[in-house]
């Protein structure tokens, strides 16, 4: 189990228009398959969009931030949408893939075929 | 041996402070103490959680948003003492014994940010809300901190 969910880094165009920031992600990885989650504060579920193309797992997210009526006096946050790509391992069902966001947090469940699940074989 | 930082009264000045006063610590503490008792120390210079915070101001309130995604509401702890605002908290990690961690990115663990307020606020009445994985906070400006019209009268 060398390959897993592998990070593309070349971007999915080429050239894009719109600059996007790569979120942070943690991936773990049990028996049954892949948990992966991206943080992606000031996303909410009509910001969201999963798609899985050639393997390639592109998670983009829209950010919709609190409209405040006032003058920005500090700034850290960047206004930036967000966008991350991933190219999946060929163990996964992707029929399969699952995904929720809570507080801004977005939780993909990856699992992985039946075929390549770790089994046991009972010796009679 | 810790230092406490100065606390500019301006606002744009924090989060760099933040982030450099800690770098200027780990130099400074590198130069004092003898060279072997860092060995082996692990170094804390880029560990941590400093969450993006932005604020605003406008005639009745100062408000404070600050990105927390994926924390429990009773994990974030919001505090104002002598005008000077502290959103702190945890984030416990969710992992399981039977979980490889492939990649770790997210932050685990705790944070602490402080602001001084640019104005006195009113207390009492101050509101958080946490959604979307941002905290929002508003503070009511006090009465006497608010711009006041004055009307010039003319003979």
């Amino acid at each position: 189990m060398d390959t897993l969910v592998r990070e593309n880094r070349n971007g999915v165009n080429g050239h894009q228009a719109e600059q996007f920031v790569a979120p942070v992600a943690s991936l773990t990885e049990n028996g049954e398959g892949y948990q992966l989650q991206i943080e992606m504060p000031g996303v909410n579920k009509e910001g969201l969009e999963i798609s899985v193309e050639n393997n390639e797992l592109t998670i983009m997210g829209r950010r919709s931030l609190p409209q405040i009526d006032g003058t920005l006096v500090h700034r850290e946050m960047r206004p930036a949408n967000y966008r991350r790509a991933f190219e999946l391992d060929p163990s996964i069902d992707m029929a399969k893939i699952s995904a929720k966001i809570d507080q801004g947090v977005v939780t993909l469940m990856l699992p992985k075929a039946e075929q390549v699940k770790p089994r046991k074989i009972t010796v009679s | 041996m810790s230092l406490i930082r100065y606390q500019s009264p301006e606002l744009a000045a924090w989060p760099a402070l933040d982030r450099w006063s800690n770098l200027r610590d780990e130099l400074n503490n590198l130069f004092e103490m003898p060279l072997w008792s860092n060995f082996g120390r692990q170094s804390q210079l880029f560990s941590g959680w400093t969450p993006a915070l932005d604020v605003y101001q406008n005639n009745d309130n100062v408000i404070v948003m600050i990105e927390l995604p994926g924390m429990r509401k009773e994990d974030i702890e919001i505090s104002l003492h002598d005008g000077m605002l502290t959103i702190s908290g945890e984030r416990k990690s969710e992992s399981k014994d039977s979980e490889n961690a492939e990649r770790t990115e997210r932050f685990v663990g705790k944070f602490r940010r402080s602001i001084t307020l640019p104005t006195r606020v009113d207390a009492n009445k101050v509101n958080a809300t946490y959604k979307d994985g941002i905290l929002t906070v508003t503070l009511p400006k006090a009465e006497e901190a608010k711009p006041k019209q004055i009307q010039v009268n003319v003979d």
